[in-house]
């Protein structure tokens, strides 16, 4: 179905109203093609662009009011926050850049977690936000997930990550680090009760989330054209010093090399997810 | 991520080479015997010297010592420490990574499976090894031979050691972030004793990778963070150089007592004075009484009681508002 431009209206998904107005112009230029496309009809198409299928990059709840059915995301923990353990400062404390990511996302961590429905079967949902602070992991991001993987082994339901990040978030340090090995050891035992894992890798998934739990999926789904990679391609372009190929660190190539299950437009993922729980008898 | 290139003698130093320039002069000379009195009192002076500059590192001192040029590795504590080391070779997917050793040795009472990032010394042996930066197939060499060891009831201890896994094409093709989730996945259920010790550098997920163990601790000059220092620097300050280092250093909370204090490790391994570059020997037994006494702590709980304890420490790692129930 590639290349073929659909609107909502023909696309299986739940709600997908918007109700915020456009913040600034209604027109906006594709990343993938060049065409200016309409704010509205671009989010009415999930932010898929209608000429070349590039997947914009979605905020968190667009995420879930795509994926799930209407009105059925019932969060959790959304009132955890993260603390400033090191009282760290760059160029900017931790807790403005913390306070500026709040205002700016209006959600209190770089993930929401719940439990919803997806063409009316029950699982929980941990979405990660790219907006705030790159969705990076820290010491909340690292524990609402772990939360999420137990809420899903003691339900026994489906447990769905959609990973967005630029990886584990410097201003926590080794507490951040060490989330790695906590989502990872949630992910052993619930692997071992026998639960069904679909990770969904978007555009970009690199660094410490790549190096956990995104990885870790008995499926792995990724978006066309996601940035996936442990390293980022700057990092490896000035250690190795030779530009990159086109496509490294892709989803297809990713593919390629046997690191993802399939790749998925996002129109589809709603009746690949349900499908997938069927196959898994969930 | 490359290492800077550190100088035998680390620019906080200097006080301490002058002395010893001093201390040789002296030695030297045809009278020497003459000097006996003199040379030690000089020799008293550069321990005290040593005691209080190593008493009061910067976390950017820290990280010199860590990278040293003589420091111990894990080649070096293999010799010192593990009597009968059979090195094993391989991850039975791709190839084998110098980037790590793996293989089965002695220590005092205990039989175990060593595990521990490798750097090389000579230039030869660092660009074999990439600076201790490990492939994919160095983190699957580790895990297999993890349950190699767990299949026989051996404990095992990783020597964490890499400034990070390494940055490249080839590790991307061959899923290093895949190798590294997996390795932690599979520790964190591994029925086995595990203890691990940061002997030198903690880079990030490619030293937690082999990291997920009963007891965590570090050698007093190691350094152990989710980043290194200039990584931060060229991110967070937009630019790495001397200052924004050791800047992004001492915000990254990257040192032994740092760790100890967010309880991300369980203790510190005491170095000698002035580093275990000034002395292997001592540095590698103090590592071995640790490691012995280490070893029987862990082995006195059965395995089940160990994987549930392991799973609880990692779990409660991190903080939140409000606090985690
Ligand atoms: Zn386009």
């Amino acid at each position: 179905m590639a290349g073929t431009p659909r609107t909502w209206n023909d696309a299986d998904v739940g709600t997908v109203t918007r109700k915020k107005p456009v913040p600034e112009g209604l027109w906006l230029r594709c990343d993938g093609c060049g065409s200016i496309l309409f704010k509205r009809a671009l989010e009415n198409n999930l932010g898929v662009c209608p000429d070349c299928r590039h997947h914009f990059r979605i905020a968190a709840p667009e995420r879930i009011a795509q994926l799930a059915d209407p009105d059925s995301f019932v969060e959790f923990d959304a009132d955890l926050t993260s603390e400033d353990p090191l009282s760290f400062v760059d160029i900017k404390p931790y807790t403005e850049r913390l306070e500026g990511a709040r205002r700016k996302t209006g959600t209190n961590e770089a993930v929401q977690c719940g439990t919803a429905f997806i063409k009316g079967r029950k699982v929980v949902m941990a979405v990660m936000d790219f907006r705030f602070l790159g969705g990076s992991m820290g010491s909340v991001v690292g524990e609402k997930i772990a939360r999420a993987i137990e809420v899903a082994a003691e339900e026994d339901l489906t447990l769905i990550v959609v990973s967005a990040s630029g990886g584990a978030r410097m201003m926590e340090s080794g507490l951040s680090l060490m989330q790695m090995a906590k989502t990872s050891a949630a992910l052993a035992r619930f692997d071992q009760m026998g639960g069904l894992y679909v990770s969904v890798l978007t555009d970009p998934t690199t660094g410490g989330v790549t190096a956990s739990f995104a990885m870790l999926g008995d499926v792995i789904l990724a978006e066309p054209k996601a940035l996936i990679g442990f390293a980022g391609p700057r990092v490896i372009k000035n250690t190795i010093r030779q530009d990159l190929p086109d496509g490294f660190q892709r989803s297809e190539f990713l593919l390629e090399h046997g690191f993802v299950d399939r790749v998925v437009d996002r129109h589809d993922l709603r009746s690949e997810i349900s499908s997938l729980i069927d196959y898994a008898g969930k | 991520m490359s290492t800077p290139e550190t100088p035998a003698i680390l620019p906080f130093e200097t006080p301490v080479a002058d002395l010893e320039s001093q201390i040789r002069a002296m030695k030297e000379r045809e009278d020497a015997t003459e000097w006996v009195e003199q040379i030690r009192a000089l020799e008293e002076s550069r321990e005290d010297v040593l005691r209080k500059l190593y008493a009061e590192l910067s976390p950017a001192d820290v990280v010199k010592v860590a990278r040293h040029p003589g420091r111990p590795q894990t080649a070096d504590y293999i010799n010192n420490i593990f009597r009968d080391f059979r090195e094993l070779h391989g991850d039975r997917r791709f190839g084998d990574d110098p980037a790590i050793i793996t293989g089965f040795g002695r220590v005092g009472p205990f039989k175990v499976l060593v595990v521990g990032h490798q750097k090389g010394r000579t230039t030869e042996e660092r660009i074999k090894c990439h600076f201790g930066c490990a492939h994919p197939e160095g983190y699957r060499k580790a895990i297999a031979k993890m349950k190699l060891a767990e299949k026989f009831g051996l404990p095992v201890v990783t020597l964490i050691d890499t400034p990070g896994a390494y940055p490249g094409m080839g590790p991307e093709e061959r899923g290093q972030a895949e190798a590294i989730a997996v390795s932690m996945k599979e520790m964190s259920g591994l029925q086995t004793p595990i203890v691990s010790v940061v002997i030198g550098e903690g880079g990030s997920g490619g030293a937690l990778g082999i990291g997920v163990a009963d007891r965590v601790d570090m050698l007093e000059f190691a350094w152990y963070s989710v980043i290194s220092p200039e990584g931060c620097a060229a991110i967070l300050w937009k630019e790495a150089n001397d200052t924004t280092n050791a800047q992004a250093a001492s915000a990254l909370a990257l040192t032994a007592k740092h760790n100890l204090a967010n309880g991300i490790i369980d203790g510190i391994v005491e170095e000698p004075t002035g580093g275990a570059h000034r002395n292997v020997a001592e540095a590698s037994e103090r590592l071995e009484r640790h490691l012995v006494d280490r070893l029987r702590e862990v082995t006195r709980l059965n395995p089940r009681t160990l994987v549930d304890r392991r799973y609880d420490k990692f779990r409660q790692m991190g903080t939140a508002n409000p606090q985690a129930s």
